[in-house]
């Protein structure tokens, strides 16, 4: 009874005290939110974000939705800027993994010179400071490109130069939707044939070739209506002008700097990652899987791997944040994401530094625990499933 | 260059921390007061400007943006040596001085509305009446900014110029393709690269940057002087007298030239007749104690720094490697618009 007593008198002691910093905690943000906004009025600076709407005016290098100085707004230059940003994060994301997964296995190898070569990679990559790499790599790239009017032309009329590569961009005429049904219904049935012929192995043991027709289903299929609906897709070339390239696809040096340098230094931690999570799985596991017979291709990718996995999302989901927060040093060479956009000319111009900047970093914690969130997801499916 | 992007960031962060933590930004007690209270003034400069505000291989710093901040220091101490430069960048100057880290900032600073209005500040006066023009090498053979439809131009950001250079080819149907940059040292540096056709600034930058090229010959400065750039000290609005010492700074030293009081001669001003040449020199009247100075302040302005004449021949002027003309920002009375308020 007294026992009893005492420990719902802790366990309401223990709810009282969480309660009250939950209370603290929010008093304070909520002081903090308070006195902000009594010291700007008291100092005279404009507060809010009535800046929203208005003209940016200032021009953007790299838009991937309709952007123009004299029309667009703030918030629009906004939205310009994060999608540079999430652009940058993506494709660093996709190399820096397949290249840290590579370097990571080869250093795992049985070859003296491969495994070296990675050892050396991986030191000397994660030992110079992002920042030096970044502006080596931005200095590299454009000093050793062409002059405008040296151009080098590429083969299917790609242009490359110190402005940047500039790629045929495709025009698809209205009938090209027929050609991505096409490929979709493609890829649903491949997927489903995929499902079934592993159904099939796991019910008789037999496996099915079913490579060909996969192939068939995802590349012949979109060709054949591609072929049918009589090529309703062009390109539009590139084309020199006086002062610059016109037309075409646009790869500016300062977003190949930027995602190749995110990428190349991710990859030399995403190695390491790798490395302990391979060795992590017990070496039972490959002999076992030799004494079944399988090769060592299929004893990495069907017995090594999917075990080391569960040790390498984590630390790789802190990887992949590490890339996003980084590609902020993109305002140091002129990639106009979104520090360099929002906290760099919006706020100069509009001088709200206390929204901006606020907005700038609920932005990243956002993008950040998105990530964290589908890695987590993606951990979870790869979790022991106990039978 | 990493440490001034990171300061800029930092300086932003700092500021919003500051107004979220209840730090009375402004302090309680008067500019001035604070300013003689640390034994010295905190100015904002520009710090890789040739001519305008940049340390010398020594460390000391010069400029006639420079100066403007050693005459009010001379002003208040008597002494131009007590001043602290902090460099800054277009992008971190006005968070710089909002937050309190510095007292004035006299960095080639366009006035305008808006910054006028929202930004918690005020502009003092204007030092020198400037406008953004354009740099291309000459093997473009391009002779106007008109010709540069088309063109990559690298621009520094958070300033007029990015403004106005998407304002002038949009009103002259050009097609841009700017490349921005955090410091107008990257911007330069990747012009100078071959990223950029042109590099645009306000004119006076460009004279200086143009010298700073590795083969300064090789680039001209186009004829279009696209904007008006008043270039204006500024302080924290609320501070009346700060305002009026800063902005009196500048005038006694337009003053000095018109009256023809030199650094030479200022000893010898001092027991001239002329009435208006005592009044400023602190000979008769209390203007300066007015001001919270000492009445003899614009004298120590003068013997120290010189007047605006001098300050301009010394640094940009026929005295400096950028020989720049004193065109606009000749006295009012030589077909300029420099133009000193009387002193009584």
């Amino acid at each position: 009874m007294l026992q009893q007593a005492l420990l719902t008198r802790r366990r309401l002691g223990g709810v009282i005290l969480q309660i009250a910093i939950v209370v603290l905690i929010g008093g304070l943000g909520y002081w903090a939110a308070y006195n902000a906004a009594l010291n700007l009025s008291r100092a005279n600076i404009a507060s809010g974000f009535g800046f929203w709407n208005n003209t940016a005016g200032f021009d953007i290098s790299q838009t991937l939705i309709a952007y123009s100085a004299s029309t667009s707004s703030f918030g629009r230059a906004f939205w310009v800027g994060l999608l540079n940003t999430l652009l940058v994060g993506a494709v660093g994301i996709v190399l820096a993994t397949i290249l840290g997964f590579v370097i990571g296995i080869a250093r795992l190898s049985n070859n003296w010179l491969v495994a070296r070569l990675a050892g050396g990679y991986v030191e000397l990559v994660r030992n110079v400071p992002l920042l030096l790499q970044l502006l080596f790599w931005y200095n590299a790239v454009l000093k050793s490109l062409p002059l405008l009017h040296g151009s080098m032309a590429l083969p299917g009329g790609a242009i490359l130069n110190n402005r940047g590569l500039f790629l045929p961009r495709p025009v698809f005429a209205a009938n090209f939707s027929a050609v991505v049904v096409a490929f979709v219904v493609g890829l649903a049935c491949a997927i489903g044939l995929t499902i079934w012929s592993r159904w099939r192995r796991e019910r008789t043991g037999a496996d099915a070739h079913i490579f060909w027709p996969v192939l068939a289903l995802i590349v012949g299929l979109p060709l054949i209506v591609f072929v049918a609906a009589g090529f309703p897709l062009h390109f539009n070339l590139p084309q020199m002008g006086r002062f610059n390239v016109s037309g075409g696809l646009e790869i500016l040096p300062e977003f190949a700097a930027l995602a190749l340098a995110l990428s190349i230094y991710t990859a030399a931690f995403i190695a390491e990652v790798v490395r302990a999570g391979v060795l992590a799985v017990s070496h039972g596991q490959t002999e076992a899987a030799q004494a079944l017979g399988l090769r060592s291709g299929h004893t990495l990718r069907l017995v090594v791997l999917p075990q080391a996995m569960r040790v390498i999302v984590p630390p790789l989901t802190s990887q992949y944040l590490n890339l996003i927060k980084n590609s902020s040093l993109a305002v140091v060479i002129g990639y106009p994401d979104l520090v360099q956009v929002f906290a760099g000319s919006v706020l100069n111009i509009t001088g709200q530094a206390v929204e901006v900047i606020a907005l700038t970093m609920a932005v990243y914690l956002a993008i950040s625990l998105f990530t964290s969130l589908a890695m987590n997801l993606y951990a979870r499916s790869m979790a022991i499933a106990e039978r | 260059m990493k440490g001034l992007t990171m300061r800029r960031l930092a300086t932003a962060v700092a500021l919003t921390m500051a107004l979220a933590s209840g730090t009375q930004v402004a302090a309680a007690d008067t500019t001035l007061a604070a300013v003689k209270q640390r034994g010295e003034l905190v100015c904002g400069a520009n710090g890789t400007l040739a001519g305008f505000g940049m340390p010398d291989p020594q460390g000391s710093w010069t400029g006639f943006d420079v100066d403007f901040c050693r005459a009010i220091a001379a002003a208040i101490f008597n002494d131009p040596q007590k001043v602290k430069f902090v460099p800054l960048t277009a992008k971190d100057r006005f968070t710089a001085l909002q937050s309190g880290e510095i007292d004035v900032l006299s960095r080639n600073t366009t006035w305008t509305l808006s910054r006028d209005t929202s930004l918690g500040l005020d502009f003092a006066a204007v030092t020198y009446f400037d406008g953004q023009g354009f740099m291309v090498r000459k093997a473009l053979k391009v002779s106007s900014a008109l010709e540069l439809s088309d063109a990559s131009v690298c621009v520094q950001q958070g300033t007029t110029s990015e403004l106005n250079l998407a304002d002038y080819f949009r009103s002259n149907r050009m097609s841009l393709k700017s490349v921005t940059f955090a410091t107008g040292e990257e911007a330069l540096k990747a012009y100078e690269s071959g990223r950029c056709d042109a590099y645009t600034t306000d004119s006076s930058g460009l004279y200086g940057e143009r010298l700073e090229l590795s083969d300064p010959s090789q680039h001209i400065v186009l004829p279009e002087i696209i904007s008006k750039e008043p270039l204006s000290s500024v302080v924290r609005h609320g501070d009346n007298q700060w305002t009026d010492i800063v902005r009196w700074t500048h005038f006694v030293m337009i003053d000095a030239e018109e009256l023809g009081i030199n650094k030479g001669n200022v000893d010898a001003k001092l027991k001239s007749d002329d009435p208006e040449t005592r009044r400023l020199l602190g000979v008769e009247g209390q203007y300066g104690e007015a001001l919270g100075l000492t009445n003899d302040w614009a004298y120590r302005i003068i013997k120290h720094i010189g007047n605006y004449g001098e300050s301009f021949e010394r640094n940009i002027g026929q005295g400096s490697p950028l020989k720049i003309v004193r065109g606009l920002n000749a006295l009012w009375t030589k077909g300029g618009l420099q133009y000193g308020p009387p002193v009584r």
